[in-house]
C-alpha cells in the first residue's frame, strides 16, 4: 500500500524558508502571492494490507520521526 | 585588472574575498544583487555564504537576483567569473556551469583543510599552478557534493574541464579523500570557453603564512598573470 | 478577566510578590500588566536571587571598558581596538527542542554583541549532556550541534572553540552555554541606555509572531512531567535574517543616528523597552497597533511578551527615521515607529488608542525583588580511602581508556561542523588550548576558551570554581597571550533550597578569589537557575569564558611538539593528586574525595613565566596540563605534532600512577631545544619556579621507560574515534 504524508511547520511557527521564497517570488513579478509555506512530501510503500494497521504504524513514524511535533504538523494521505 | 564581488542578501565571505582580491592589486568594488548593470570589470566573483539563508535550495534564489542577467552577459562574452562556494551554487543554478551540488554524503556540514589536485592550468584562474599540483584549501559546505551523470562526467573529463580533485596529501585521486562524496572527486570545474570557474573549496581563506598557508594566493597570482 | 491566585501562580508570582505589585503600582494589574511583571520580576531577567552575590565579583581594572549591566563586557585592547563579549546559557529550550534551542541561543548571544556596535568576529560554545549511554543523549548532542553550526555557518562568523562533556547528571538538564566575541572601534560603541525626550523608538528585524510567550518564565522554571506541555514556546531561529540584521545595524551605525540600541531577547519587547526607558531614567510610551505582527489578531499580551527571534529597539535623534528607514528597507527588513520617550517615568501602552497598561517603570527594574536566600556550606568531599589495587594496573591500558573515553577524546568531530575558517582571520583552530583570531587587518590577535570543571565544583565549590579560573587563564597564556577578562555563565539547580544556594555563594567566593588575585575582571555573565528535573540538580557548573590579548601574533604558541630532539619540561610541582582525577573516573569508578588545591601564588608566578619564555622565543610548544593529567597532555602534544616523546619519570617519592594522572595545578608542559636549555632554565631558577625535565622528543613513538612504546598514528586513533563510532552506529556514515 502506497501513503503518502506532508509535514509542515505548526500555523504560529515562524517559516523562514516560506518567507523568502515568498519575498521572491514576489520580486519576479507574481504579485498574487500572498503568503508561501513550506513542508515536506513522503511518499511511503508499506507492506500491510489492513488499511487501519498500515494508518497507525504511518502516524506513529509521523510523530516519532518524520515531524517534530515540538514544531511541525503532519497530514497523513490515504490513496 | 578590475573586478567586481556580487554581495546577495547572507553572503559571507563577500569581504574575505575582496581582502585577497586587494592584496593581489585587483581592483575591486562590491555589487549589490539588486542593481541591474555590472560596473566595468575583467572579473566577476561570487562570493562564498548562504545567500538568503540556503532556502529553498543552495544557490537557488540568488540565481534569480536581478544582476545575474548581466552576469549572464559578462560571461558571453568571455568576461572572467569565479564563484566560490556558495558562489559555484549560484553558477549551477543560473545555468552557467554544468552539475548539481548536492548536500554532502554525510550529511552535515564540513569545515576543514582538505588536499586538491590541480588538474587544469590551462585557464586564467590556474596559470600560476603547476599541473598535477598538489595543494591545501579549507573547505566549509553542506552542499558541496558534485553531481554529474555518466555522460557529462565523461564530457568534463575528455575536454578537461576539471579545475581541482580532492586527493590525498600524496595527489592519490582516492574515495577517502573525498569529502563529501562529489563524482570523481571533482572539487572545482570549468566551463567549456575556460573562462568562468566555480570550486567549493575556499583559496580566499589562505593567502598568508601566519593563517597556515599560501596556497590561496597562487589563484589571485593567476588572474593577474598576462 | 479577573486575575485569580492561579493566574498569579501561573505567570510565576509568589502571593507576597503580588502584594509587592499591588503596593508598588497602587491598583491591582490587568492581565497585560501582571504577563509585564512576570517577564521582568522572573530569575532571567531581575536576577532577584543572585544579585546580592554578583555585586561582589571584581569586575574593573584599567582595562575594562564596560562592565556587567549592559548588553556585553567590553575590554580595551588598545589601538582604539575593544573586544566585546558575554557568555548566555539557552539550557531549557535546547532540552525541549535541541536544534532550535542551540540556533537561537547562538543568535540571542550574537545580537548582544553587535548590537554595542561591534561586528562578531568569534563564538564558542560550551555543551554538557547527560551519560552517552542515556537514550536521550545522541539526539540532543546531535541537534545541539546542528543548531550551533547552522546558525554560526549562516552568519559567517567563526565558531573556534568549545568543550563537550558527558556527565549522568545531566540527563534531564543539558547545559548549552555560547559566547559570542566583537570588534568595536572605541569611540563607536553603542549602549542601551535611552537619552532625551520624544525622540522615537524604532522597531526592526523580523514580524512578531507567538513564539516563545513566556520563554524567559520557562528558563527559570525547573522541568516537571508536563514540560511536553511548554513545548510550542520554543522559538524558531531564522540566521538569514539576523544575517540581515547584522549588516543593516552596523550600516546605520556608522553615523549619528541612533542614541540607543537593545536587542529583543528574553520577555521581548517588555524587557528591552523597560531596560532602555529606565536606565535613561525616562519614560516610554508605545503604540502596539504598529508592532510588525506575523499573525492575525495578536493582542497586547501576546505583542509584549512574545520572544521571536531577530528583532531590535533602537532609539533614534529625531530626523532620522527616513535615512535609517532607507537602509533597513534595503535589507529587507520590517522598520516601524513604535512610540516615543517621555518624561513620565512610566512604561505606558497604548493599542488602537486605548491605554492596555500604565506600569511606573521602577517597579520593574529597580523595586523588582532582590532576595537574600537562605544557603549553606556545601559539605566537601574529605580525603577517605583510596580506590584498592590501582597501583596495579598497566600505565598504557589506562592511557588507551582514558583517551578513548568520551569526555577526553579529541572533538573534530563536533567542531569540524562549525565554519572555523570564515572571516579569514582564524590564526589558532579548535582543538588547541585556546583559538586565536587575527585583529584584521593588523598583527596582534585575542585568544579566546571557555571552560568547567564541574566534577571539582560539586566535591567542593570554592575550590572548583577558582580552578576553572585559573584553567581559563591557563589556556590563553599556553597559547602565548596575557589574559585580559572573563565572562561567566552560572548554571545552577534550584536557589529556594539552602543547598543549592550555597553552591551559588561559595561558586562566586572561588570565582571572586581568583579574578581579584591575577586581576583578571569579570565584565559580563548570565545566571542559569533552576536546571532540575524531579528533585535531580546538575552539579554547580560555572561556564568561564576568557579574553587574552597577544600584542603580537609572531610570538603566538601552540601546543603541538615540534621536532625531535628537544627537551620536554614540566613547570609546576606535580604532588600525584588523584581525588576527582579522570584516572580515578574512568578507570576506577571512583568519584569521592576533593578537587585539587588551587595556589594562586603558584597559579600567577609560573603563568607570567610561561609568558615570558614565549615572548623570549625560549620554548616550541606549550600545553597546560588538566583534566587527565601530565601524560594525557604529553599524548595531546605527540598527537596534534605527530611527534613522539622519550619520558623517564624522575626519581619520585610518589607512584607512578600518581605522578603521571594526577590533577595538580598550575603546570604546563613546554617543548624546549637544546639551543635555548640554558637560558630557559636561568630565567626559571631566577623565578623559583619549580621545574622538571622529563625527556625528550623523537620521531614517531611516545615511549615510556620501563612501561610501553606506542606509535603516535597509534595513539590518535584511540584520540580520535569515540564520536565517529558513537554516530555510525546509527546515522550511517
Amino acid at each position: 500500500m502506497k501513503i503518502s504524508a506532508t509535514v509542515t511547520l505548526k500555523k504560529d511557527v515562524l517559516d523562514p524558508q516560506g518567507k523568502a521564497v515568498n519575498q521572491t517570488i514576489k520580486n519576479m513579478g507574481f504579485k498574487n502571492v500572498t503568503d508561501v509555506r513550506q513542508g515536506k512530501y513522503f511518499e511511503i510503500e508499506i507492506d500491510e494490507a489492513n488499511k487501519e494497521k498500515a494508518k497507525e504504524i504511518i502516524e506513529d513514524i509521523c510523530k516519532k520521526l518524520l515531524s517534530n511535533v515540538v514544531i511541525e504538523d503532519y497530514i497523513i494521505n490515504y490513496k | 585588472m578590475r573586478s567586481s564581488v556580487i554581495v546577495f542578501p547572507g553572503s559571507n565571505c563577500d569581504r574575505d574575498v575582496a581582502v585577497a582580491l586587494e592584496k593581489f592589486h585587483i581592483k575591486n568594488q562590491m555589487v549589490w544583487h539588486n542593481d541591474t548593470n555590472l560596473p566595468k570589470t575583467d572579473l566577476v566573483v561570487l562570493p562564498g555564504g548562504f545567500s538568503y539563508g540556503d532556502y529553498l535550495r543552495t544557490g537557488c534564489i540568488a540565481s534569480k537576483s536581478k544582476i545575474i542577467d548581466d552576469v549572464i552577459r559578462h560571461a558571453k562574452k568571455g568576461g572572467l567569473i569565479l564563484g566560490i562556494c556558495n558562489g559555484f551554487q549560484i553558477l549551477i543554478e543560473a545555468g552557467l556551469l554544468p552539475g548539481i551540488l548536492l548536500r554532502n554524503i554525510g550529511l552535515r556540514f564540513l569545515s576543514k583543510n582538505v588536499f586538491l589536485k590541480v588538474v587544469n592550468t590551462d585557464n586564467q584562474f590556474c596559470l600560476n599552478y603547476k599541473n598535477k599540483d598538489i595543494i591545501q584549501l579549507p573547505i566549509a559546505h553542506n552542499e558541496g557534493n558534485f553531481f554529474a551523470k555518466k555522460e557529462l562526467l565523461k564530457m568534463l573529463e575528455d575536454n578537461n574541464l576539471i579545475a581541482f580533485k580532492y586527493c590525498n596529501k600524496n595527489g592519490e585521486i582516492e574515495e577517502n579523500s573525498n569529502p563529501n562524496g562529489s563524482s570523481n572527486n571533482i572539487a572545482g570545474v570549468i566551463s567549456e570557453k575556460k573562462n568562468i570557474l566555480g570550486m567549493m573549496p575556499h583559496p580566499e581563506r589562505l593567502i598568508d603564512p601566519l593563517l597556515s598557508g599560501e596556497d590561496g594566493s597562487i589563484l589571485f597570482t593567476s588572474l593577474i598573470k598576462s | 478577566m479577573k486575575i485569580t491566585p492561579e493566574i498569579i501562580d501561573k505567570h510565576g508570582i509568589k502571593p507576597d510578590e503580588y502584594k509587592k505589585i499591588i503596593k508598588l503600582i497602587g491598583k491591582n494589574p490587568n492581565l497585560l500588566e501582571l504577563g509585564i511583571f512576570s517577564a521582568m520580576w522572573n530569575e532571567h531577567c531581575s536576577y532577584k536571587s543572585s544579585k546580592k552575590y554578583l555585586k561582589t565579583l571584581p569586575i574593573k581594572n584599567d582595562k575594562v571598558i564596560q562592565g556587567p549591566g549592559e548588553n556585553a563586557g567590553i575590554v580595551d585592547i588598545e589601538d582604539n581596538d575593544a573586544i566585546v563579549f558575554k557568555i548566555e546559557s539557552h539550557n531549557h529550550p535546547s532540552f525541549i527542542e535541541p536544534y532550535q534551542g542551540a540556533a537561537t541561543g547562538v543568535g540571542g548571544i550574537l545580537r548582544d554583541v553587535f548590537t554595542m556596535g561591534a561586528r562578531p568576529i568569534a563564538t564558542l560554545n560550551s555543551i554538557h549532556f547527560g551519560s552517552h549511554l542515556h537514550s536521550k543523549t545522541k539526539n540532543l548532542l546531535n541537534g545541539v550541534v546542528l543548531g550551533i553550526g547552522g546558525y554560526g555557518n549562516c552568519m559567517g562568523i567563526p565558531t573556534i572553540g568549545g568543550e563537550v562533556k558527558f556527565n549522568s547528571s545531566y540527563n534531564e538538564n543539558i547545559l548549552v552555554n555560547a559566547m559570542a566575541v566583537g570588534l568595536v572601534k572605541k569611540n563607536k560603541i553603542f549602549y542601551s541606555k535611552a537619552k532625551g525626550i520624544n525622540q522615537p523608538v524604532i522597531y526592526v528585524g523580523s514580524k512578531t509572531g507567538r513564539d516563545g510567550i513566556h520563554g524567559a518564565s520557562m528558563a527559570s522554571n525547573k522541568f516537571d512531567n508536563n514540560s511536553e506541555q511548554k513545548k510550542p514556546t520554543v522559538q524558531v531561529g531564522d540566521p538569514f535574517t539576523e544575517k540581515l540584521l547584522l549588516e543593516a545595524c552596523l550600516e546605520l551605525m556608522k553615523d549619528n543616528s541612533i542614541i540607543s540600541i537593545q536587542d529583543m531577547g528574553a520577555a521581548g519587547l517588555t524587557s528591552s523597552s523597560v531596560e532602555m526607558a529606565s536606565k535613561g531614567n525616562l519614560g516610554i510610551e508605545l503604540e502596539l497597533e504598529k508592532v510588525p505582527c506575523r499573525e492575525e489578531n495578536m493582542t497586547p499580551y501576546e505583542i509584549m511578551l512574545s520572544e521571536s527571534q531577530e528583532r531590535m529597539l533602537l532609539i533614534l535623534n529625531s530626523g532620522k527615521e527616513n535615512q535609517a528607514k532607507k537602509i533597513f528597507s534595503k535589507w529587507g527588513l520590517d522598520f516601524s515607529i513604535i512610540g516615543k520617550t517621555t518624561n513620565s517615568k512610566n512604561l505606558i501602552l497604548n493599542y488602537n488608542g486605548n491605554e492596555v497598561a500604565n506600569l511606573p517603570l521602577s517597579s520593574l527594574s529597580k523595586d523588582a525583588p532582590e532576595y537574600d536566600r537562605k544557603w549553606i556550606k556545601s559539605t566537601n568531599s574529605k580525603k577517605t580511602e583510596n580506590p584498592k589495587n590501582f597501583k596495579s594496573l598497566k600505565i598504557s591500558t589506562c592511557l588507551e581508556k582514558i583517551l578513548k573515553s568520551p569526555n577526553n577524546s579529541e572533538k573534530s568531530w563536533v567542531w569540524e561542523q562549525y565554519d572555523h575558517t570564515v572571516m579569514g582571520d582564524t590564526v589558532q583552530k579548535p582543538g588547541g588550548d585556546s583559538g586565536v583570531i587575527r585583529i584584521h587587518g593588523k598583527n596582534k590577535g585575542i585568544a579566546l576558551t571557555v571552560d568547567s570543571s564541574a566534577n571539582y565544583c560539586l566535591a567542593d565549590p570554592v575550590t572548583g570554581a577558582k580552578q576553572v579560573v585559573c584553567e581559563t587563564w591557563r589556556n590563553l597564556i599556553s597559547v602565548g597571550s596575557k589574559p585580559l577578562a572573563i565572562t561567566n555563565c552560572l548554571n545552577f539547580g534550584n536557589p529556594e533550597k539552602d543547598k543549592i544556594m550555597g553552591q551559588f555563594v561559595e561558586t562566586i567566593d572561588g570565582i571572586s578569589q581568583a579574578c581579584t588575585y591575577l586581576d583578571f575582571p569579570v565584565v559580563s555573565g548570565n545566571v542559569s537557575f533552576y536546571n532540575e528535573t524531579k528533585n535531580n540538580s546538575i552539579p554547580p557548573t560555572p561556564t568561564i569564558g576568557g579574553v587574552g590579548l597577544i600584542k603580537n601574533l609572531n610570538n603566538m604558541m601552540t601546543k603541538n611538539f615540534k621536532e625531535p630532539e628537544n627537551h620536554i619540561f614540566v613547570i609546576g610541582k606535580t604532588l600525584g593528586h588523584l581525588y576527582q582525577s579522570e584516572f580515578f573516573r574512568e578507570i576506577m569508578n571512583f568519584n569521592n574525595g576533593p578537587p585539587p588545591k588551587v595556589n594562586l601564588f603558584n597559579e600567577k608566578n609560573n603563568g607570567l613565566l610561561i609568558l615570558d619564555l614565549i615572548s623570549k622565543k625560549l620554548v616550541s610548544s606549550v600545553h597546560d596540563i588538566s583534566s587527565g593529567g601530565m601524560l594525557i597532555a604529553l599524548s595531546e602534544m605527540c598527537i596534534s605534532g605527530k611527534i613522539g616523546a622519550k619520558i623517564r619519570i624522575p626519581n619520585n617519592i610518589i607512584g607512578k600512577h600518581e605522578y603521571l594522572f594526577g590533577e595538580d595545578q598550575s603546570r604546563y608542559i613546554v617543548e624546549i631545544s637544546e639551543k635555548n636549555k640554558k637560558e630557559a632554565i636561568k630565567i626559571l631558577e631566577k623565578n623559583s619556579v619549580y621545574y622538571e625535565v622529563i625527556g625528550k622528543t623523537q620521531k614517531d613513538y611516545l615511549d615510556l621507560e620501563k612501561e610501553f612504546k606506542i606509535n603516535i598514528s597509534e595513539l590518535s586513533k584511540f584520540n580520535s574515534i569515540w564520536f565517529k563510532n558513537y554516530f555510525e552506529e546509527n546515522y550511517g556514515s
